[in-house]
């Protein structure tokens, strides 16, 4: 069976992210940029997948600018067998995203879609989810632990309270939660054998999909800065000022 | 020329490396970043790695960076040459740990010789288990009465039969109390490096009597002192022919100069890289460290140096990758490198003042490894005497 991965390059989870300003977005310039933690999971999960004997091919494909090819080479050193850009500096949304991969789908006949559950720049949660109805397709979503058997997959998912277990007819899309697996280091031969597996590269008018923003965003600002505490004598005090600020 | 004062700004571009170069230094320094640089001061301060790293390092592919593939390595090509081998000396320097880095890649210096001289049975018993990190292999060379003066080493090995048997004492081996292997020189003919052979010691053999010692820096790496009292070696250990194992010793040294160059030119990068930060910060008498004329020359003298010792080692590697043996160059560089170092090391700690002093960071832990680069793999008066023999004065 075909896995194809969606990896996306974001701003590096250690980066402490500044506001560019004239507040229309996060400041990009210079900064170190990683695939995306939950991306990475799903990679990872693909891979394991293959080692296990339930997945024999591994595609990834990534939706974004030139650089993103670096994105892609991460995965193919962790183990995916060969690569998709569809190249845009658009910053596309999650709708033309998933508008994106049902045609890639269409054109790679994946088994399953493994992806992660959001990426942490926008932090949207949404592509997945549009991904499986464009396509008509089961979904199972924050994926905890995933097994294949035949024609099916049984997803854990970690819910309020405990676990639930689903069980979807594949081919299905499958979004990968923090706590999936911990990706593993891509040795160093694996990382020079990735620079020769294939890329191939494609623009979203390839595929006919108008990837043009449907949002407007207004403003990006900095989260209010934390103001200094004060201490309270007792509980009656510490009342008194919530009622102060209109808390309770 | 350098562009900036951090690590990676001064190392002079060099015309040498490109992408793939880039690409391994990349995925060297992530894998360092998380497995070793938070650990350096506590593993110093313990005075041993974790025995997990040499397999993480292994699975990594750090331990076999440039040894055949058939052994587990990534092999030599395109993907890895002289300059891979640089940039793998230069990152690890970057922890400021040399002990560390003796620890973790005592084999480059215990292996060679092996791969070179050794039977293709031997090479596969040793070679793949040492690459994957799940034994170590030290090399046994310097003795009590022969470190400059190798060839006049004095443990004997004996053939008695099908075995050899041993006796004598070799000092200052690294990772000799805890390596499973030991490439050790022994006399074995007359006197003089003709009388030289290499053995393969199992390190667990009756006899052997192995004593840590105590040391200025390297505290992660152990050191040891080992004795040999009538030690048997099967005769299939010998590595290479009988009293031909002087050669093996020799050709260790061209890369294990390149390597202790690198090393030492990228520490003094560190060396820089901390006390520039620090005279960014720190004011005295109304202003920053930094805009003292005394101290701005010290940066720019350091900078002149490293700058002029990186270009010429670019330019030795360069020869080595041609299939040339610069000896004196070679010998000339690790002499240039480690006085850089030295120089670096002590600019650099002045610019800290007393915080230079305190223990855990990296420009002390480096400070303390300046004479160990100076003296071990071949001491600055021993290159410089090589050096003039070469260019035949
Ligand atoms: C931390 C550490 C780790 C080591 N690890 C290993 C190891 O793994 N394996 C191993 O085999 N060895 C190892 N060594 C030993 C190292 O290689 C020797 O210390 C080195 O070769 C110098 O030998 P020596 O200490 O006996 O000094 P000596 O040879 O006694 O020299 C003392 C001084 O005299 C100078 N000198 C000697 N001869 C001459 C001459 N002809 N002309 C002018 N000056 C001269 C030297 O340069 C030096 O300054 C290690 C040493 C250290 C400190």
């Amino acid at each position: 069976m075909k896995l194809l991965v969606p990896v996306k390059r974001v701003i590096d989870y250690n980066v402490k992210v500044r506001v560019k300003p004239d507040q229309t977005g996060v400041d990009l310039a210079n900064v170190k940029m990683s695939m995306n933690p939950f991306c990475e999971i799903a990679v990872e999960e693909a891979v394991r997948l293959r080692e296990k004997g339930a997945a024999s091919e591994i595609v990834v494909v990534s939706i974004g600018p030139a650089q993103a090819q670096e994105t892609i080479r991460t995965a193919l050193a962790m183990g995916a067998d060969r690569g998709i850009l569809i190249q845009t500096d658009q910053d596309v949304e999650p709708l033309g995203v998933a508008k994106l991969l049902k045609a890639v789908v269409e054109a790679e006949a994946p088994g399953a879609v493994v992806m992660g559950k959001q990426a942490i720049d926008g932090d949207n949660n949404a592509t997945g989810q549009m991904l499986a109805a464009l396509l008509g397709w089961p979904q199972a979503t924050f994926a905890s632990a995933i097994t294949i058997t035949g024609d099916s997959a049984e997803v854990t998912r970690e819910v309020d309270g405990g676990l639930q277990t689903l069980k979807v007819a594949l081919p299905a899309v499958i979004t990968a939660d923090l706590r999936l697996n911990e990706p593993r280091f891509a040795s160093l031969p694996n990382i020079m054998k990735a620079k020769k597996k294939p890329i191939d590269m494609k623009t979203p008018a390839d595929f006919g999909v108008d990837v043009a923003p449907r949002l407007t965003v207004l403003k990006v600002t900095e989260p209010p800065k934390r103001e200094g505490g004060a201490k309270v004598a007792d509980a009656a005090e510490l009342v008194g000022k919530l009622k102060e600020a209109g808390v309770i | 020329m350098a562009e900036g004062l951090d690590f990676d700004g001064l190392r002079p571009r060099s015309p040498f490396m490109g992408e793939s170069h880039a690409t391994w230094r990349a995925a060297l320094r992530r894998w360092i970043d998380a497995h070793i640089m938070p650990f350096a001061a506590e593993w110093d301060e313990a005075g041993a790695v974790p025995r997990e790293l040499f397999v993480q390092a292994g699975d990594f592919g750090l331990l076999g960076a440039g040894y055949p593939e058939a052994y587990g390595g990534t092999g030599r090509g395109p993907d890895y040459d002289h300059f891979h081998g640089i940039v793998t000396s230069e990152e690890l320097s970057r922890v400021g740990a040399g002990g560390i880095t003796a620890a973790l890649m005592v084999h480059g210096i215990g292996l060679p010789p092996i791969l070179a001289l050794g039977s293709d049975e031997m090479k596969a018993r040793v070679a793949p288990d040492v690459l994957a990190g799940r034994r170590q292999i030290s090399l046994a060379i310097t003795e009590p009465d022969a470190g400059s003066d190798v060839a006049n080493l004095s443990t004997r090995a004996e053939r008695r039969g099908d075995h050899y048997v041993v006796n004598g004492a070799k000092l200052y081996i690294t990772g000799g109390c805890t390596s499973q292997w030991l490439t050790t020189a022994v006399r074995t003919g007359g006197p003089g490096a003709g009388g030289v052979s290499l053995l393969l010691i199992d390190a667990a053999s009756p006899g052997i009597t192995r004593l840590p010692l105590k040391k200025q820096g390297w505290w992660a790496s152990d050191t040891a002192q080992i004795f040999f009292q009538d030690v048997e070696v099967p005769v299939e250990n010998l590595i290479g022919p009988e009293n031909g194992g002087f050669f093996g010793i020799m050709m260790n040294f061209n890369s294990e100069r390149l390597g202790m160059a690198s090393g030492a030119l990228a520490s003094a990068r560190v060396c820089v890289e901390e006390a520039v930060a620090w005279a960014r910060e720190r004011r005295t008498f109304g202003k920053r460290l930094a805009d003292h004329q005394v101290i701005r020359h010290k940066v720019a003298e350091m900078v002149r140096r490293i700058s002029a010792g990186t270009a010429w080692l670019d330019q030795c590697a360069w020869q080595v990758a041609q299939g040339g043996t610069p000896v004196a160059d070679l010998s000339l560089l690790k002499v240039e490198a480690t006085n850089t170092l030295e120089f670096c090391a002590r600019e650099a700690s002045q610019i800290l003042g007393g915080a230079s002093y305190m223990r855990g960071a990296r420009l002390e832990r480096i400070y303390r490894e300046v004479r160990v680069n100076a003296i071990g793999g071949g001491s600055e008066e021993i290159m410089r005497d090589l050096a003039a023999r070469q260019l035949a004065l």
